[in-house]
């Protein structure tokens, strides 16, 4: 679908600030109200807005411990994406499961609730993860950007 | 450490699927008032168990069609070039995070372009000319899943 100034200047007002009314943002991106709310609606239809999500402060509920771990797969089993996938889904402190094109096949973004949970989690269901032939852990001090905002 | 129960994490779960429903929605779904889900709501805020809202976007319906993460080592490392380096890389309108960690790394930064000749440009002319950047390690996303976590 063609996407046209107004659309990125309400989805970079919308971005900066979901929780805004359609007023507001209508105001903000200098549309009338009734503008706002069809483009909106469009951008819905067309599947170009997708929704909003809650993301949930881990360290505040207890989980003070994130790690990247990067793996690499011993790709000579045509299975080894999907079966490490799968098992990986079975952890319920896996956050992300990523893939790439490069060094690093898969990464999984875990939490744990200190160090020697973390010991754990990594014991017993990590290193027990399929197919795996290497694997790196980074340990994760802080955010200095988040958000994921697109540059529209 | 905040103390959850079964409707709290309910609760969570609903909204890290879809922040915007209602404490009437939200209610039906774990089978309380209108008002009961209200405070429990309230409290979740103010607790902080939700950092903030999250815009889901169809980044290639928007043209930007290739993330790319970056792994980078800072060459001159000290108070001082940390602080230069962080500023800089923010300011940089397609990386879309930094995080700092510890490991093979100093800095993981999500970069997102409209295709590769779009992320090549943004790597020279503005990752590379970063205060303090030492070496760069890239690998290119193919497909990502967010989980619920262990709500």
């Amino acid at each position: 679908m063609q996407i046209d100034d107004t659309d990125r200047r309400l989805l970079r007002q919308l971005q900066a600030d979901p929780a805004l009314t359609t007023a507001d943002l209508a105001a903000r991106a200098n549309v009338t109200e009734a503008t706002c709310w069809r483009r909106l609606e469009r951008l819905r239809t067309r599947g170009v807005l997708q929704g909003q999500q809650a993301v949930i402060d881990w360290h505040r509920l207890g989980w003070s411990v994130e790690v990247s771990l990067r793996v690499t797969l011993d790709k000579t089993d045509p299975r080894a994406f999907d079966g490490f996938i799968a098992a990986a889904r079975q952890i319920p402190e896996v956050l992300e499961i990523q893939t790439f094109l490069g060094r690093v096949d898969v990464r999984l973004n875990i939490i744990a609730r200190d160090m020697e949970d973390y010991r754990r989690l990594y014991r017993e269901r990590i290193l027990t993860l399929p197919h795996i032939a290497d694997l790196e852990a980074l340990m994760h001090v802080s955010d200095i950007k988040s958000g994921e905002a697109l540059p529209l | 450490m905040i103390d959850l129960d079964d409707t709290d994490r309910a609760l969570l779960r609903a909204l890290a699927q879809d922040a915007t429903l209602g404490a009437g929605a939200l209610g039906r779904q774990v089978g309380l008032s209108q008002p009961a889900t209200w405070r429990r709501l309230r409290r979740l805020h103010q607790v902080g168990a939700i950092r903030r809202r999250r815009l889901v976007l169809d980044a290639g319906a928007l043209g930007f069609g290739v993330t790319v993460f970056l792994g980078v080592t800072l060459a001159a490392k000290g108070r001082t070039s940390l602080a230069d380096f962080e500023r800089a890389v923010s300011a940089i309108p397609e990386v879309q995070t930094v995080q700092h960690v510890l490991g093979l790394y100093d800095y993981r930064l999500r970069v997102i372009a409209r295709d590769i000749p779009d992320f090549e440009r943004v790597l020279r002319r503005r990752i590379m000319t970063l205060p303090g950047v030492g070496a760069v390690d890239a690998n290119v996303l193919l497909s990502e899943e967010r989980r619920p976590g262990p709500l």
